[in-house]
């Protein structure tokens, strides 16, 4: 269900103002959030973290691992939720799908020639397929970056709805890398590209590319979000991957899609953490909050 | 400052005697500069942050002059614990050669700033001999432990003979990161003392500095930031025992602890709490840090741990 039938229109994204962009991130950043509320926020985040580990050395085991840290983040605490996907490559879905048998956990699955998106799309759509036959509840395409930097945005934008169409009922996160898009003009036009092509969610990086999530990016795809919901009533997810890997990162994350988008987004239906390490540092700080005590890694299961 | 006492242009100064007669005769005792202060910060990470909280302590020098000093909170304690945590693997995976060159070239560079260890001391009440005298012996034992760098392992560590066939031996490893409480009534030397043999088996630290005499302390670090030790090696805090010393014994991040105390619930918090996580806890008073036997290997000793192999042979 492509989001519109038509082509995309550069001059329906308007300029980005860095500096208040990154103005507006500092605050964020300022706010201080404790106690209660920290560890509402804590537990809101781990319950948005899609785990993931896009390794080439990936074994059925360490997905298993992955999947069962996914269900378990921490037996010895009671009461924390289990995390809202695990993100893995295509061939490891069938895998995971088996090892999260019984549990509300979905299966995110890289798809497009991930991380580089260059094939044809002929092997991207099977990629696609293949990842969703497997049984992927969510597929993380990537986008043409080296074609869309060239301007040729039709291409770009045919291609994610070619993929959005592969999806069937699988939901469809497209990727930006926006490490690799230079501007945040160029942020804010691929955001639009993703959306208008039919991206249930869309997604900053892939995790490959350093910078990968920051601030100012996500803030710039947060409102495109917000500008495409208040023109036409419909949500749009969103994913910041790779680089969140502390908890008051997240926190001031959770602060910006509140403040930018609403109450309605401060769910894992529609905010998610693409992380691997961040889940054990939220884990350290909720231990933190029940014993008092600083806690240390080695006493988190390292997955 | 020594060389500030004469005005440098009494033609100005006459001008502004001119002008205004109701503050001329003030200007006229001493020069006119208004005298810098400096910010005293700690060090984590090899920067200098102010402390988290934003608080500060006042300390009187012996010339009547006040300074403050950052009051850290545990979050520094926190802090500094995971850049320890993150230096640590490297630091241990240099050579001991390397360990050695390192630590005396910041040996080299106090030397160079001694004499404002010296001024420092003394503003903290030593008399100047006796300041020269800790400023000298500190330096020299920062040698003495950068030479053990590399030879404390072959003395520690064994071939050992066992009744079947195996090849045992035993060696040294770094306990990991060590919270320091250094000594409260020796600034620099009771500081050097410990925290150098605590780096040169390898591990990483974080120093409490003394509260009363934490001049020393926080030219120390600045004298460590700019020598060849890397970021996180050492992380020095100021501020008070009494606030601080649970967060640094119940860490579970931090594989040991020093604490300088004769005081009994001192002694007793830090044991109660460092069994936590089974902290390796290392509880002494040393009355005179000038002592020769306050300087030995085995203080390196303290923070090393033994792994012994059993290796089969014969087979």
């Amino acid at each position: 269900m492509g989001n519109h039938n038509v082509s995309y229109q550069p001059s329906i994204s308007p300029p980005i103002d860095q500096i208040s962009v990154e103005e507006r991130c500092a605050r964020f950043q300022s706010r201080s959030i404790k106690g209660e509320t920290k560890v509402a926020g804590l537990k809101l985040a781990l319950s948005m973290i899609d785990l993931t580990t896009l390794e080439g050395k990936d074994s059925e085991g360490k997905v298993k691992q992955l999947c069962y840290k996914a269900m378990h983040p921490h037996d010895a605490m009671p009461g924390i939720p289990t995390v809202a996907a695990v993100c893995v490559y295509p061939t490891m879905v069938r895998t995971a799908r088996k090892a999260l048998k019984g549990s509300n956990i979905k299966v995110a699955a890289v798809a497009t020639a991930f991380p580089s998106g260059l094939a044809p799309l002929k092997v991207k759509l099977d990629d696609t397929k293949f990842a969703v036959e497997e049984g992927a509840d969510e597929i993380d395409m990537v986008i043409s970056r080296g074609r869309f930097l060239q301007g040729d945005f039709n291409l770009v934008f045919d291609e994610i709805a070619a993929v959005k169409e592969a999806c069937g009922k699988a939901h469809l996160k497209v990727i930006l890398e926006t490490g690799e898009l230079s501007t945040l003009d160029n942020v804010r036009k691929a955001s639009d590209i993703a959306i208008f092509a039919g991206a249930d969610f869309i997604k900053t990086s892939t995790g490959k590319i350093q910078p990968a999530a920051t601030m100012p990016v996500t803030l710039v795809m947060l409102e495109a979000i917000r500008d495409y919901y208040y023109e036409t009533g419909k949500m749009i997810g969103m994913k910041p991957a790779g680089g969140i890997a502390t908890s008051k990162l997240a926190l001031h994350y959770l602060v910006m899609v509140r403040e930018t988008l609403g109450e309605a987004w401060m769910n894992p239906d529609w905010f998610r953490f693409g992380a691997s390490k961040l889940a054990n540092d939220i884990l350290m700080q909720l231990a933190k909050d029940q014993t008092g005590v600083y806690q240390s890694l080695n006493y988190f299961s390292n997955d | 400052m020594a060389n500030t006492s004469t005005p440098k242009k009494p033609t100005a100064k006459k001008t502004v005697v001119a002008q205004n007669n109701g503050q001329a005769e003030k200007k006229q005792t001493g020069s006119s500069r208004i005298k810098v202060q400096k910010t005293y910060k700690i060090f984590i990470n090899g920067q200098f942050p102010r402390t988290e909280s934003g608080r500060y302590y006042p300390l009187t020098l012996s010339d009547g002059s006040i300074v403050n000093l950052c009051l850290s909170s545990r979050k520094d304690i926190r802090n500094a614990v995971v850049a320890a945590r993150e230096a640590q693997e490297k630091w241990a995976a240099r050579a001991g050669l390397n360990k050695s060159q390192i630590l005396y070239r910041l040996a080299e560079m106090l030397e160079t700033r001694s004499s404002q260890f010296i001024e420092e001391l003394q503003l903290m009440g030593a008399t100047k001999e006796a300041a020269i005298n800790e400023t000298e012996t500190a330096i020299d034992r920062l040698i003495y432990y950068a030479g053990w760098c590399d030879k404390f392992n072959a003395i520690f560590s064994s071939v050992n003979p066992v009744s079947s066939s195996h090849f045992n031996f035993s060696s040294n490893e770094p306990t990991g990161v060590v919270t320091i409480v250094a000594a409260e009534e020796s600034g620099l030397l009771g500081l050097i003392s410990v925290m150098a043999p605590v780096i040169a088996g390898g591990n990483t630290c974080v120093v409490l500095a003394s509260e009363s005499k934490a001049l020393s302390a926080v030219t120390l670090a600045e004298v460590i930031a700019t020598s060849d030790i890397p970021a996180g090696v050492v992380n020095i805090l100021t501020g008070t025992r009494k606030e601080l010393l649970a967060h640094m014994a119940n860490h579970m991040d931090v594989n040991a602890i020093y604490l300088h105390s004769n005081k009994a619930e001192e002694i007793k918090e830090v044991e109660t709490l460092s069994a936590l996580n089974v902290k390796r806890a290392r509880i002494e008073f040393v009355s005179n840090w000038f002592e020769p036997k306050e300087e030995n290997p085995y203080r390196i000793q303290d923070f090393i741990e033994v792994k012994t192999t059993w290796h089969p042979i014969g087979i």
